[in-house]
């Protein structure tokens, strides 16, 4: 069985990050499986956690009373999930639920934060790839607001 | 009088400014807004070949002309055309309340082809967004029919939401093989949709690339279009060979009319498909 250095060593997110912040950040972490429909976090709960995903899908979700629940972005393997862990108030702002069986590296975002206060080399690696996938995921986010299927010239 | 007459071997070559009347034969609805006509030529003739990419200008009798993508297999029944259309001005609004027996006019086809000849020997990734799956249909079932001749062969679809995927049998055919890839995205969902949200680059993740040898179609969108171009570029594949089919404002349908200019370019006439090298600086400039 793999252990959790292995795992992350693997995981998109961490590629090239050196064996020894690799163990500091193990220690934060744990294996997690969530069953189809159950909720990775829920808005206006405590972001204390942090999601590697390592297989299956789960989606992030708003709730509108008027036109129900609207899927906003999904992720599969590869992929991370949950920032708000990172910034006070420390609260999610939407609502996560796995859409089939998702095995995930779920980490302390209290444990992650204090280790990079105390080791700023570590926090700037680690803040430079979060900050790689929060691009993308701002630019992907303003491509879905020019909702470009929608304007279509007349003819 | 007998000079009146003409045979077939001095007969004229089409003047392709006449419409020839075609039939709908069938129609299907697509999403809300898009509806896919099959057409074929009430004088038995048969259209003429086409080649994936080309359009051609439909007409609604008393309504109007607008230019469509030929959106057919070019490896099913000779003279069949298909074309889909979503209704969004006063013709294709009546393209799209057109019904089987009904009569318009069909000029085409225009313009020039996907290069799938050049693609063959190569990876091929298809990227469409929306209705821009059309044209891509066609170069796809071309593909599909000479399989062999081709690498890896992808196709990323993405649209605004679930009710707006076009070709939804397609597509279920198409991801039930074993030798394409195919990924689909929509910007949002409600209900239970059980697929990828978010936007159609973020598929370019599921279907890796290989610079080197690579030619990628796109079609949808125009700013779809230069977003997947750009990631294309991130990930290495030289603009050189990423293709984009525009649309422009065409009437004309033979570069005559200059409607359709974009800079030096007239779409109808040199288009509509273009390699980014070629466009991508034309696309940049706001005036035109």
């Amino acid at each position: 069985m793999k252990g959790l250095e292995q795992l992350l060593a693997e995981h998109p997110f961490f590629a090239g990050m050196e064996p020894k912040d690799l163990a500091l950040i193990a220690g934060c972490g744990t294996n997690a499986r969530f069953e189809a429909g159950d909720y990775l976090f829920r808005e206006g709960e405590p972001a204390d956690r942090f999601y590697l995903l390592r297989s299956g899908r789960a989606v992030v979700e708003v709730h509108d009373p008027a036109r129900g629940t609207i899927t906003v972005l999904s992720a599969g393997e590869g992929e991370v999930l949950g920032f708000s862990w990172l910034m006070p108030p420390y609260r999610w702002v939407f609502d996560a639920r796995a859409l089939e069986l998702t095995r995930a590296l779920v980490f302390d975002g209290a444990c992650l934060r204090d280790k990079c206060e105390a080791d700023a080399r570590l926090g700037y690696d680690l803040l430079k790839r979060v900050t790689g996938v929060m691009m993308q995921r701002l630019e992907a986010a303003s491509v879905q607001l020019l909702d470009v299927y929608g304007g279509v010239r007349a003819r | 009088m007998s000079d009146l007459v003409r045979t077939p071997d001095d007969a004229a070559p089409p003047d392709p400014m006449v419409p020839a009347i075609h039939r709908v034969r069938r129609t299907r609805q697509e999403t809300p807004d898009t509806w896919t006509l099959e057409l074929e030529p009430v004088d038995g003739d048969g259209q003429r070949t086409y080649a994936p990419g080309q359009f051609n200008m439909l007409y609604v009798f008393g309504v109007g002309e607008a230019p469509i993508s030929i959106s057919g297999d070019p490896t099913g029944p000779p003279g069949l055309l298909a074309h889909t259309v979503r209704a969004v001005g006063a013709v294709t609004r009546a393209l799209c309340a057109l019904r089987r027996g009904d009569l318009l006019g069909v000029r085409g086809p225009f313009g020039n082809a996907w290069p799938i000849d050049q693609a063959a020997g190569h990876d091929v990734l298809l990227v469409a967004g929306g209705v821009g799956l059309a044209p891509l249909r066609s170069a796809f079932c071309r593909i599909l029919g000479e399989r062999s001749r081709f690498g890896r062969v992808s196709l990323l679809y993405g649209a605004r939401s679930p009710r707006g995927l076009v070709f939804a049998d397609d597509l279920r055919r198409w991801r039930a093989r074993f030798d394409v890839e195919v990924e689909i995205t929509v910007d949002h969902a409600v209900g239970p949709w059980r697929g990828h949200v978010g936007v159609v680059t973020q598929l370019l993740d599921y279907a890796p690339i290989e610079p080197e040898d690579c030619v990628a179609l796109l079609c949808g969108p125009e700013v779809m279009m230069r977003y997947v171009g750009r990631e294309l570029g991130r990930r290495g594949l030289p603009a050189e060979r990423t293709y984009v089919s525009l649309e422009r404002n065409m009437r004309c349908g033979i570069g005559l009319c200059g409607h359709c200019q974009l800079g030096g370019e007239l779409i109808c006439r040199d288009g509509p498909v273009y390699s980014l090298s070629r466009i991508e600086p034309l696309l940049r400039i706001r005036e035109l």
